[in-house]
């Protein structure tokens, strides 16, 4: 296993190098250099001090360079500055990363909490009505847009009181039930299309299991069908559910970009797009390294799981 | 005559259904729409739905009719999925498949550039490619476009290695034939399955993935109606006048689950294994 985790770090190596590259040189494509950007906003500047101004740009050194610079600050923690304010990237980032974080993990959790046990029932009862509806239910659940589902949701809950977290942003340290109540609508908004996922692989991973051999041996030693279903089959039908969770945080966190905006939640989503909107490539460039470097990350702790859970896998990578 | 496999199939049916319906409602709203999508009319802001007054599904703030909205949409949706998903589908299988059947350093390389593709959360990387690219109906079809290239290059390229070590590829090769020849006439025929589906799926998130953007103010642009932008306009409004909200969303997922029905039932067709499961 130790060596199966060495190589799985040392193979991050080239994906976050590629990530910061495609960061790099594609902000590098926006028309008009970020020193125009930033002198669209301010007088006149004498030829001194544009010479100054270029050199704090880096625009009197070539891309190349730049990008090792850029890597270097990085490794240092230094993120850059944003055009608009001044100020360091990195705290502004790190203070709204705990939200979006929260956003995440609240709607995986609502997600597994639906998803799971309607998967089971729903392969208990295979080709039953329930089941149907159920399925039915899991392809609309696929096709909601979770914007809308925001929007409903606000619309539905409008007169109810501390559910829609309207701009009084309360963190989870300060008044932890008051926070999960506020957060509650936004993650189910995230996490309600991803319940369905979840229920389907559920449903089609225990109706597997429940074919196999050892769970016919189990029902007949004649245990009981509660222990059958819970031990036997749930155990083992889990696995690629805990695989495509974790495939797929990435795709919550996404979510939680356009959520925020929906309930003002002052998430890094909401920094992203007021970075797009204010033309500040330095906070964007820094955003999208973050969320794609805890994607990566996230992903890569799922292939750990998943390898601790499953011999088969290290192995066939040994080969 | 024989019926079709997939005409048998329920759910494909009713995903069919729902596609057609969509394409009759784009096909008539070239010749005909209730009102102007784009006029604004001071004397009808924010009508309720009514028979009376012709807006069926009400009118939104700057009193544009919803339904013609709605209608008018309906075809900027169906050309940006449609080529969105195109794209994607033939940069990424033209990888793939190469990649996969020479194998060795270029599939290496196209690979980790999948790999790196991969590494971002797909909403996150159609925002950033907009962002760099502009606001533009081309854009949205590029930004998408490019979010598909790495799954259906990995999908292709999985199954072309699964194939391509196969009897008949041997002797195919033993027969003379060229590289490209086998590509066209062995190995990419039997690989469509598994394609047909994605394409499927794709098409269903692209509708989800165009309506996002046009929904951040990165998609298409106002006064132009999309789905996504006439949500996004609604968010002032949709407390006092929920319409403007509920019928553009319900567009959208009677859609994207005609789409998501369409390639269930195909995969229940075409996917052996699971034949039996269900």
């Amino acid at each position: 296993m130790g060596k199966y985790i060495v190589k799985r770090l040392l193979s991050l190596i080239p994906v976050l190098i590629g990530v910061s590259l495609i960061v790099f040189f594609l902000v590098r494509l926006i028309p008009g250099t970020a020193l125009q950007m930033y002198m669209g906003t301010q007088v006149e500047a004498t030829p001194a001090q544009l010479e100054e101004l270029k050199r704090l740009f880096g625009e009197d050194r070539p891309i190349p360079v730049l990008y090792f610079e850029w890597m270097g600050n990085l490794l240092k923690g230094d993120f850059g500055h944003s055009l608009r304010t001044g100020r360091p990237v990195l705290p502004d980032i790190l203070s709204r990363l705990p939200i979006s974080l929260e956003l995440t993990i609240y709607s995986l959790l609502l997600a597994l909490i639906i998803g799971i046990p309607l998967g089971v029932l729903s392969s208990l009862r295979q080709n039953t009505t329930g089941d149907f509806i159920n399925r039915i239910i899991g392809l609309i659940g696929l096709s909601l847009p979770q914007f809308w589902l925001a929007a409903l949701l606000v619309i539905g809950f409008s007169h109810t009181q501390g559910w829609i977290p309207m701009g009084n942003y309360v963190p989870i340290t300060k008044a932890p039930l008051v926070n999960l109540k506020m957060f509650f609508l936004p993650s189910l908004a995230i996490g309600f299309g991803f319940a369905a996922v979840v229920m389907r692989y559920t449903r089609n991973s225990m109706l597997e299991v429940m074919q196999a051999d050892y769970v016919r041996t189990a029902k007949a030693k004649g245990l009981p069908y509660r222990k059958v279903i819970m031990i036997h089959a749930l155990k083992n039908a889990i696995l690629p559910v805990i695989t495509v969770t974790g495939f797929n945080a990435g795709y919550l966190l996404g979510g939680s970009i356009v959520i925020e905006e929906v309930f003002a939640l002052p998430g890094m989503g909401r920094l992203a797009l007021y970075a797009i909107n204010q033309r500040d490539y330095p906070v964007l460039q820094a955003i999208i390294l973050v969320i794609a470097t805890l994607f990566v990350l996230v992903n890569l702790v799922t292939d750990l799981l998943y390898a601790w859970a499953d011999p088969r896998i290290r192995l066939d990578e040994q080969r | 005559m024989k019926k079709p496999r997939i005409l048998k199939n329920g759910i494909a049916v009713a995903g069919l259904i729902l596609i057609f319906l969509y394409v009759m409602i784009s096909i008539v709203s070239i010749f005909y729409l209730p009102f102007d999508p784009t006029a604004m009319d001071a004397k009808a802001i924010l009508q309720a739905p009514s028979l009376s007054s012709g807006h069926l599904f009400g009118t939104d703030e700057f009193g544009r009719d919803v339904l013609s909205r709605i209608m008018k949409g309906t075809s900027v949706s169906f050309i940006i999925s449609v080529s969105a998903t195109a794209f994607g589908a033939v940069v990424g299988i033209f990888m793939g498949v190469w990649a996969g059947y020479l194998g060795g350093r270029i599939d290496n390389i196209i690979m980790r550039i999948a790999d790196i593709l991969f590494s971002f959360p797909s909403l996150l990387l159609a925002i950033f490619i907009m962002a760099i690219l502009g606001e533009h109906t081309y854009n949205v079809v590029l930004a998408i476009g490019i979010v598909y290239i790495p799954q259906f290059a990995r999908i292709s390229r999985g199954s072309i290695i699964a194939l391509k070590s196969n009897e008949y590829i041997r002797a195919a090769k033993s027969n003379g034939a060229g590289r490209s020849y086998i590509l066209a006439h062995h190995l990419l025929p039997n690989i469509t399955a598994p394609l047909i589906v994605q394409i499927s799926l794709s098409l269903s998130t692209a509708i989800l993935l165009e309506s996002a953007l046009s929904f951040l103010g990165l998609g298409i642009q106002p006064p132009n109606p999309s789905w996504g932008n006439m949500l996004s306009s609604a968010r002032k409004v949709m407390l006092f006048a929920p319409w403007t909200a509920i019928y553009p969303g319900l567009a959208i997922v009677l859609l994207v689950l005609g789409f998501n029905l369409l390639g269930d039932g195909l995969r229940d067709i075409l996917d052996p294994r699971l034949r039996n499961v269900r």
